[in-house]
């Protein structure tokens, strides 16, 4: 087994995600324990642009010591089963000591799908990596970012799906370009799953990624109808009212007001959290608010790790006796 | 068509978790598990799908304390078959797990497996993933929508940013649900009682579990925040006098 760190350069309709930086940023601390290369993988067609300037003209370059290059008219959209495919080869070819993924519906669908093709170990929902003597180590944040679960990645390859949040983007990027190799793509026959068409966002709700004041709902609202507390504080408020996944999975809320992984990133002034536990999954997407206060009936939730303020009390009863301090507030 | 719905449990979240002797495992003796909710979303698509164009719901489940009730509700919901995994279940890996699942689900020669996306113990991958690989078919997550036709399934699958992508995939196969159309239905206890006179459940042993591929934890610890947030205590008023003053220190409220 080399010694080398891969890492799956993840990026939508030509624009590089940014776990992309934070896996290399990780790569890098693994890649300081093995005295191997830090190695970009970017899997496309017709994207040797995109592989050479991948952060496009903005003067940084992704900090990889090599990039690899595979080119394919099956790997111009992201499939699983295409990406797969021809990661399987290059990963077999190579063995690196570990290949990170983001845990995301990219990176985890390639990662876990190869974990059973090839037989090499699999660590999820991987959060940070360190070198301990000639041990290298990973940390899960599991169960609702409740529990961290660490252990020595195992000797083989390994594949890791990482989340964000254990290292910053910026240790992703470097000021030189690194040199790009490409990879002559295996034959990609039998493929089972195709991309007919991107669905955008529904546009015509209010961008809750530039609203500065946000009021977000979570599981704690306990039915629809106490939605109408949140509104009320909002109103009162002069902001807007978003939510986790919960609460947008029941319908309560539009998917434009889901604040997550699979939602919109957010950068309030002022970000209110209201019987949300803060899962990774929604956490993530707080980083860049500015304040986080956080209501919530469970002392232990991981949501109080990340806010400023908080109060273990009962969103629903505390809610409108806030509302009117509010209105008194804006009255006086 | 068959619609097999492998589900798994995993601790409730709204309970305290406390980690065991060894600081290596949860301490599973007051643990109390329920099903992952993905899955639950899964068991409705399933069920969703069967309304619409017909065909069987089986749901698969390893035992544990409260496997019935569950499985008696996806009964009562509409599934067909209940099948209950027995054997030493309780720690087995989500490696182990997936192959048990794969030898339980070719006996019911699916045409569409149904999971739920992931769950928040995963640690050495997701159930659904796996479980594609060992079975041969192509695996679809973040599945938000499913339609079928003619041997194949269009979904939504949901990237980062709020962006979707309907794809189409050949059946058989293995989507991994994020959300159902609808949200998992609610049904009334005597709906349950009724499925649990008319439904049985099929017990099937498993053999010895394979974990390779599974991992070694070490250590589990509860996070330690680098600031934790400033409580304020006291009751309603206090509490929301405070907060309107820290509104109005971030120039929120004027």
């Amino acid at each position: 087994m080399k010694q080398d760190i891969y890492v799956l350069i993840e990026y939508l309709r030509g624009q590089v995600a940014d776990i992309s930086c934070v896996m290399l940023a990780a790569a890098r601390e693994l890649a300081q324990g093995t005295n191997g290369l830090v190695v970009g993988v970017l899997l496309g067609h017709n994207a040797q642009g995109l592989a050479s300037d991948p952060l496009s003209g903005s003067g940084q370059w992704l900090a990889a010591d090599r990039m690899l290059y595979v080119d394919h008219p099956a790997l111009a959209e992201f499939t699983a089963d295409a990406y797969q495919k021809a990661l399987a080869g290059l990963i077999k070819d190579n063995m690196p000591c570990v290949v990170l993924f983001g845990d995301t519906s990219v990176g985890a669908e390639v990662a876990n799908g190869l974990s059973a093709r090839l037989g090499l170990p699999l660590v999820s929902h991987c959060y940070g990596v360190r070198v301990d003597g000639s041990v290298l180590k990973f940390v899960s944040k599991i169960c609702g970012g409740k529990i961290m679960a660490e252990g020595a990645l195992p000797e083989t390859t390994t594949l890791v799906t990482m989340i964000p949040g254990g290292f910053k983007p910026e240790h992703g990027r470097g000021a030189q370009p690194p040199e790009v190799t490409t990879v002559a793509s295996p034959a990609l026959e039998g493929l089972r799953i195709s991309l007919k068409q991107y669905i955008e966002p529904t546009a015509g709700d209010v961008d809750i990624s530039r609203e500065p004041v946000l009021i977000a709902v979570g599981r704690g609202v306990q039915r629809q109808n106490n939605l109408a507390l949140a509104e009320d504080l909002a109103k009162a408020l002069g902001g807007v009212v978003c939510g986790s996944r919960p609460v947008v999975d029941q319908g309560w809320l539009p998917t434009t007001r889901l604040v997550g992984k699979s939602g919109k990133s957010v950068k309030p002034k002022i970000y209110l959290a209201l019987g949300i536990s803060g899962a990774p999954e929604h956490v993530e997407a707080l980083t860049g608010s500015e304040v986080i206060i956080a209501i919530n009936t469970d002392p232990s939730a991981p949501i109080f790790n990340i806010a400023r303020y908080g109060a273990a009390v009962d969103l629903l009863e505390v809610v409108p006796v806030l509302t009117e301090k509010v209105k008194q507030a804006r009255s006086a | 068509m068959n619609i097999v719905v492998p589900i798994k449990f995993v601790p409730d979240l709204v309970e305290e978790m406390t980690i065991d002797e060894s600081g290596a495992a949860l301490d599973r003796t007051w643990l109390r598990l329920i099903i992952n909710e993905f899955d639950d979303h899964a068991i409705e698509q399933a069920i969703l799908l069967k309304e619409r164009g017909g065909g069987q719901v089986m749901v698969v489940a390893p035992e544990v304390e409260g496997v019935d009730d569950v499985l008696y509700t996806a009964a009562a919901k509409g599934a067909g078959r209940l099948i209950k995994l027995t054997g030493d279940l309780g720690n087995a890996n989500n490696h182990a797990l997936a192959r048990v699942f794969a030898t339980a689900a070719k006996d019911l020669q699916p045409d569409l497996v149904l999971i739920g996306v992931q769950a928040h113990d995963d640690l050495d991958g997701a159930v659904g993933p796996l479980l594609a690989e060992y079975l041969g078919m192509p695996y679809l997550g973040y599945v938000s929508a499913v339609e079928v036709s003619d041997g194949k399934a269009t979904v939504r699958k949901e990237y980062p940013g709020g962006l979707m992508a309907e794809m189409e995939v050949t059946l058989p196969a293995v989507l991994g649900i994020q959300a159902a159309e609808h949200p998992p239905r609610y049904v009334v206890t005597s709906k349950i009682y009724q499925a649990m006179e008319a439904t049985t459940i099929e017990a099937q042993a498993v053999g010895e579990l394979d974990p390779s591929g599974g991992l070694t934890v070490d250590r589990m610890f509860q996070p330690e925040a680098a600031e934790r947030a400033t409580m304020i205590e006291g009751d309603l008023t206090s509490i929301a006098t405070k907060l309107v003053e820290i509104f109005k220190e971030l120039s929120v409220l004027q």
